[in-house]
């Protein structure tokens, strides 16, 4: 499996979890961004990610790479949903296997960090007041 | 020189299209999204986008070749 995915279904984290785990690991972070129920003062009914695929795998390849260059960890896991969300979905997984803590979360921190700044990944609200936009957080409201 | 244009999230809307085949005298991205931003609409400025050429991220001055793929990207929001 990639290092980096985009996936068009629901993402299993027991699944992606059970992947990083290895005997004598030490340290497992996980982040999980998950679809929340309000932004920039708003309520927020669901949102879609549209991504440029061939761009998105190929950039989040490299982050992972990145961040097994930067920090001493053993493993590195990331994957993007696209599509429509529902509240309370699974947006974004990180998850980051070391020997010691620390690596563990500046690896996943980075991760993230960098798959927001640098992906072509976009995110297209809808509210309760049947309203919709696309988030281009340098142009409108920040992220 | 035939390019082949790649659109995303709020320039597709207003483009009205996720891609296209355009026949254009531009020779680098700058001038080519001049171009399609006046055909469209497009308000977004370039210097807030950024540009794909062929898969791989390139400048606003990268020359272009006929058949090039060429996507437009404004400010990306995953996560």
């Amino acid at each position: 499996m990639n290092t980096f995915s985009l996936s068009d279904t629901p993402i299993d984290s027991i699944a992606l979890r059970s992947e990083l785990e290895e005997l004598g690991v030490g340290a497992v972070t996980v982040f999980e961004g998950r679809v929340r129920n309000h932004n920039d003062g708003r309520v927020v009914a669901g949102l879609a990610y549209q991504a440029y695929a061939e761009l998105a795998e190929a950039e989040g390849a490299r982050i992972m790479t990145e961040a097994r260059e930067r920090f001493a960890i053993e493993h590195a896991l990331c994957v993007h949903r696209t599509g429509e969300l529902a509240l309370g979905d699974l947006a974004v997984w990180v998850g980051v296997s070391a020997a010691h803590r620390d690596a563990a979360f500046a690896a996943c921190r980075y991760v993230i960090d960098e798959v927001k700044a640098r992906a072509p990944i976009w995110k297209r609200e809808h509210y309760t007041d049947g309203e919709a936009e696309w988030l281009h957080p340098s142009i409108n409201s920040p992220d | 020189m035939n390019y082949r244009l790649l659109y995303f999230a709020s320039l597709r809307d207003t483009a009205g299209r996720a891609e296209e085949t355009v026949a254009s005298e531009a020779r680098d991205p700058r001038a080519l999204y001049a171009e399609v931003a006046a055909r469209h609409g497009l308000t977004q400025p370039i210097a807030q986008l950024r540009i794909a050429v062929n898969g791989g991220f390139a400048s606003l001055d990268h020359v272009l070749a006929d058949g090039d793929e060429v996507a437009f990207l404004p400010p990306v929001s995953g996560g």
